[in-house]
């Protein structure tokens, strides 16, 4: 059987020194070739099958090194998938491995479904009968849960643009079928080649922000914003350590920004955590006090997930009563620390100003409670409720090169326009950027450009 | 009244509308003993709404019609009072062709090509019953208690079924125009076990041009170039009749809202599904009340009458509103009115019920096509007709069926779509239904379908000779521009000057020079001679080949992905509760539509691609059984 060429990360996100990006399908070789440099200078089609290289990954628009890495290259059929399959070994943390991912979509793979490479294993006869069934169910599970994550995940104010782009090429195709279908209705105006510039365009820059906020790793690198909150001497620290050392953080310099902010990024549990401004934390260990209320509650706004410590042992204080009215309307954990001491802390008081968010109690000095806390972080994450400030990260590589092909796309038009190629031409490509838009936000009703064509205009004899 | 053995067929037509004529006559001409039953020879081809056939879309449809060997396109050809070219400032895929009909020539014409045909014997009645034995068809019995055997039948009763007019609060149990209605044989159908649903359409009124103010209307004349839909028509009709354009005003609107309470659309005694595209006057003005008029084109319903059929007006409000309205619009002021609009309302198979092929899943050798199958239109219609003749045709003969893609024609999508998805209202073909509409386009519709029409014995050794003929000087045209290099001398230069382009710097290929804006064919044929003096329709198949040579590839790109997966074929017995993960709604869509094709399977509304993925696991395991078992 043939298919495309479809690429993933194979290993736990965010764990690991070492993550592995594979590529399987008949252009893997290729698209390889195309994005990898050794010292040597070697041909990668040239080699043979079965063999391993050092070198860099370098974007080829740019010739910027991405990546150095090492890159095993197996033929046919003597491979999992029993195509061309090549493995990239790139460092494990979660900036690298994205970057990479990201730029073999970019060059000409897919993302792969969930369970696609045991799919395409076993249609290509790697594996017995005995597995098929494992291998629907693997699909149906990781289909259903990844589409949960993906809706969930959305981000409200990135599906509301690109619902917004998608409704404006819309209606530009309607426009366009309309005066196609229905020539001689003059109420309808007629899409010009200059208009259709227009709207096309409209379109290419509001993508291009999108991308230019990725490649600035807003999109793509972040993980969940998170901070951490409460008066000095609540177990702050303690509760950084702890996610630190039980994740094996990855420590980054994301230089460029006003001054170097160096930001731990761990993985709870398979969601990425950014801890924000942790080095504040650190020095003061108050982040409130230096910096007062009504500052420090745009630095919470700007956070994604809140982390509110609070002493047990001692009682609420008016500054936590502040916490509390600063973290109102937020994705917010409340954690009761130092259960190992006597309990001071009015619960009940606890639990009304909590009102809908998860308590969780720990003792950090006892290493008690982290589990649990792990725990409500990724169900948070995971059942949807907390909307992060740019697309989260698991659907993120999917949406960026669908992003990337949407662009190519409507660009083309554009060019086809500049050139006076007729307008229903041109509509083969918006309609091609209109449906992939829509598989960034899940919807491919297939009927809603005749609706639409009704809805807008009236038709009819 | 006893039964009486009337006759062994091959193929019975019940009904001789658009789609039963072409099905009548494709079986026939394929060498099938061919009846075909109408309930009045009068009303053979009749128009009951707009007397226009093709258009976007629908036009493509007439052209395939006549590439496979069908009539539709020749009867116009000869039947028309104005012809015209629609979309011509966009690109070739789009190009359509309309005709206004003489409604009158057209039937005659229609008629006299049936009585002519060979092996088809042409009868009034009114079938009631249909004959089936062990889920298979074994003929009919008529009114008169006529009872005809057949290998096959053909259902083809347009709105005919269970039909009633409604104008007003009037309501009556009545076919198209008042005629008589096929009620027994819906019980029959229904009896069978069939779905069907309720639709509805209307037609507006009809005035006596005599009492017309053409003086308040623009003219909307034909094209003075002469235009045909079939490849072998050589005789134009050049003398043409204009049509005529008007609009609705504030006082039609008034008339509208003051009368809507009157509507049965509005009162609850319409409860069929219109279509949307085919709106009532009362729906255009609720519905888009800030429009302050709505176009109304004066059509001629043919050379020999003075009827008018007033397009836009469509209407079922009582008569005396329907005066009044005509009254309301500028020229018709003094209007007298021949026929009031009415709607009607008819049954309509749910078209999930058949293969692509037409047959239905249910009882075998039965066919059904046209108005019947849930579409509106002649041409829908006839598209349908000519591929359920050929598939009864190809049955009785004992040969493989035919069924065009999505890709091969506009029929394709549409037989499709009917089979595929259903439909909630009443079908109309439009060009955005095509996903390869580039491919399917005007100019090519024999090169796509000519040589299908020719293997079935539809058409004549002659015209598939001059077919081949031109095939080649095209393709032979095509390798030569795309070979040949042309120089950039001064007479190169001064004629690329004379049309605005830029000079070239190098020499150049003259297919490449053919792709810029401003080249056409003979532009540069002056440069490049041919040997060969290609005809005009040959020229514009060469110049549409090379321009839009990137735009096609892109499409036949698709069209193979399609391809491999129409070559994966689902077993037709498939236990779809027997695959585990199939999501629930997806099994019961796949079990109601049994797709023969992974590629039509993912089609279906409802199947997502992780079904699709386990059913191709599913298919895949079951042919690694047979081998390992």
């Amino acid at each position: 059987m043939e298919f495309d060429t479809i690429a993933a990360i194979s290993t736990p996100l965010g764990e690991g020194a070492i993550a592995i990006v594979r590529i399987s399908g008949a252009n893997a070789l290729p698209i390889a070739n195309k994005i990898f440099r050794s010292p040597n200078q070697k041909d990668l089609l040239n080699q043979a099958s079965h063999t391993i290289h050092y070198g860099h990954l370098v974007d080829p628009k740019t010739n910027e090194v991405v990546e150095e890495v090492m890159l095993s290259l197996m033929k046919g059929p003597k491979t999992f998938t029993r195509e061309d399959v090549i493995e990239i070994n790139c460092h494990g943390g979660l900036v690298s491995v994205n970057r990479v991912l990201q730029l073999i979509l970019i060059n000409g793979a897919r993302l792969a479904e969930p369970g696609e490479f045991t799919k395409r294993a076993f249609l290509n006869g790697r594996i017995d009968l005995s597995q098929a069934e494992a291998v629907m169910d693997l699909i149906r599970a990781k289909t259903d849960k990844a589409m949960n994550v993906a809706l969930g995940q959305m981000d409200g104010r990135l599906s509301r643009l690109i619902k917004t782009l998608r409704q404006a090429l819309l209606e530009t195709l309607a426009q366009v079928e309309v005066n196609i279908d229905y020539p001689e209705y003059d109420d309808v105006e007629e899409m010009t080649l200059p208009l259709m510039i227009d709207k096309c365009t409209w379109v290419r820059d509001e993508i291009d922000k999108l991308l230019i906020t990725s490649s600035q790793g807003k999109i793509l690198r972040e993980g969940l914003s998170t901070a951490i909150i409460g008066r000095p001497n609540v177990g702050k620290s303690s509760l950084l350590n702890s996610l630190i050392q039980e994740n094996k953080a990855i420590v980054t310099d994301i230089a460029g920004t006003t001054r170097d902010i160096i930001e731990e990024y761990v993985n709870v549990r398979g969601v990425p955590l950014k801890l924000v401004d942790t080095a504040g934390i650190r020095e003061t260990e108050d982040i409130v006090e230096r910096i007062g209320v009504e500052k420090s509650r745009q630095v919470l706004k700007e956070a994604d997930l809140l982390l509110l410590v609070l002493n047990n042992a001692e009682q609420l204080t008016e500054e936590d009563l502040r916490l509390f009215e600063a973290i109102e309307g937020m994705d917010c954990i409340i954690i009761i620390n130092k259960t190992d001491l006597p309990t001071a802390i009015d619960m009940d008081e606890v639990n009304r100003l909590a009102g809908d968010k998860r308590i969780v109690t720990t003792s950090l000095l006892q290493e008690e409670g982290v589990d649990e806390l792990e725990e409500a972080i990724a169900s948070l994450f995971f059942e949807g409720s907390i909307e992060a400030s740019d697309l989260t990260y698991v659907s993120n590589a999917r949406h960026i090169s669908l992003l990337h092909l949407a662009k190519a796309t409507v660009t083309d038009a554009i060019e086809a326009a500049h050139n006076e190629v007729p307008v229903d031409m041109i509509q083969i490509d918006v309609t091609r950027t209109w449906e992939i838009l829509g598989e960034i936000v899940g919807d491919t009703v297939e009927e809603s450009l005749i609706d639409q064509l009704f809805a807008q205009f009236c038709l009819g004899k | 009244m006893p039964n009486f053995e009337a006759g062994k067929f091959d193929v019975i037509v019940v009904g001789a509308g658009h789609a039963g004529v072409e099905a009548a006559l494709a079986a026939a001409k394929m060498g099938a003993k061919t009846l075909v039953l109408t309930i009045n020879l009068d009303m053979i081809a009749f128009m009951p709404c707009n007397p226009s056939i093709g258009g976007p879309a629908k036009g493509i449809v007439v052209r395939e019609i006549d590439a496979l060997g069908g009539a539709m396109g020749k009867v116009i050809d000869k039947t028309h009072i104005q012809m015209r070219m629609l979309n011509t400032g966009k690109g070739p895929a789009v190009r359509a062709l309309r005709a206004q009909a003489d409604k009158v020539l057209y039937q005659n014409e229609m008629k006299r090509l049936l009585e002519e045909q060979e092996n088809l014997t042409i009868h009034q009645a009114v079938v009631e019953e249909l004959l089936v034995e062990d889920e298979k068809v074994v003929g009919l019995i008529t009114q008169v208690g006529a009872v005809y055997r057949a290998e096959t039948v053909v259902i083809t009763t347009g709105t005919f079924l269970r039909g009633e007019i409604i104008i007003g609060d009037l309501k009556y149990s009545s076919g198209p125009n008042n005629q008589q209605p096929s009620i027994k044989l819906a019980d029959s159908i229904r009896n069978l076990g069939f779905d069907l649903v309720r639709f509805k359409t209307g037609t507006p009124p009809r005035v006596n041009s005599k009492t017309v103010d053409y003086s308040k209307t623009e003219i909307q004349p034909g094209d003075d170039v002469p235009r045909a839909f079939s490849f072998e028509t050589t005789e134009f009709i050049m003398d043409q009749l204009p049509c005529w354009l008007t609009y609705t005003s504030e006082k039609t609107h008034q008339i509208i809202n003051d009368n809507l309470h009157l509507s049965p659309m509005y009162s609850g005694m319409i409860k069929g599904t219109g279509p949307r595209y085919c709106p009532s006057i009362e729906d255009k003005v609720v519905r888009f009340s800030d429009k302050p008029r709505h176009q109304i084109f004066l059509e001629p319903e043919g050379r020999n009458t003075r009827e008018v059929y007033v397009q836009g007006l469509s209407t079922s409000l009582p008569e005396h509103v329907q005066r009044q309205l005509i009254a309301s619009v500028p020229g018709l002021e003094k209007a007298e009115m021949m026929r009031a609009g009415y709607a009607i309302e008819y049954d309509a198979m749910v078209p999930t019920q058949l293969w692509p092929t037409l047959e239905t899943k249910k009882i075998k050798n039965l066919y059904t096509a046209g108005q019947i199958n849930g579409t509106s239109g002649y041409e829908e219609a006839a598209g349908q007709g000519l591929m359920a003749g050929i598939n009864a045709a190809l049955r009785v003969l004992k040969k493989e069926e035919k069924v065009l893609s999505r890709s091969d024609a506009y029929i394709g999508v549409l037989i499709d779509d009917l089979v595929t998805k259903g439909t909630n209202e009443p079908y109309r073909l439009l060009t955005s239904r095509a996903e390869y509409r580039l491919l399917l386009r005007h100019d090519n519709a024999d090169l796509r379908l000519l040589e299908m029409g020719y293997t079935i014995g539809l058409v004549s050794q002659e015209r598939y000779d001059k077919f081949v003929a031109k095939k080649k000087r095209v393709e032979d045209e095509l390798v030569r521009l795309r070979t040949l290099f042309i120089k950039p001398n001064e007479t190169t230069q001064e004629l690329i000057r004379s049309v605005e382009g830029s000079e070239l710097k190098d020499g150049i290929r003259a297919a490449d020079l053919l792709k810029r804006t401003e080249m056409h064919y003979d532009l540069v044929a002056e440069l490049a001679p041919s040997e060969v003096e290609l005809s005009l329709e040959e020229k514009e198949q060469v110049e549409i080949q090379v321009k839009y040579e990137g735009y096609i590839e892109k499409s036949l790109q698709q069209v193979e992905k399609l391809k491999k997966m129409e070559d994966k074929k689902i077993p037709d017995q498939l236990d779809y509760d027997a695959i585990s993960g199939i999501a629930t709604e997806a099994k019961q869509k796949l079990k109601q539509v049994r797709p023969l094709s992974i590629a039509q399977a993912s089609r279906i509304s409802g199947v997502n691609p992780a079904d699709i993925s386990i059913l191709l696991i599913y298919i895949e395991q079951g042919k690694i059984a047979k081998i390992t078992g």
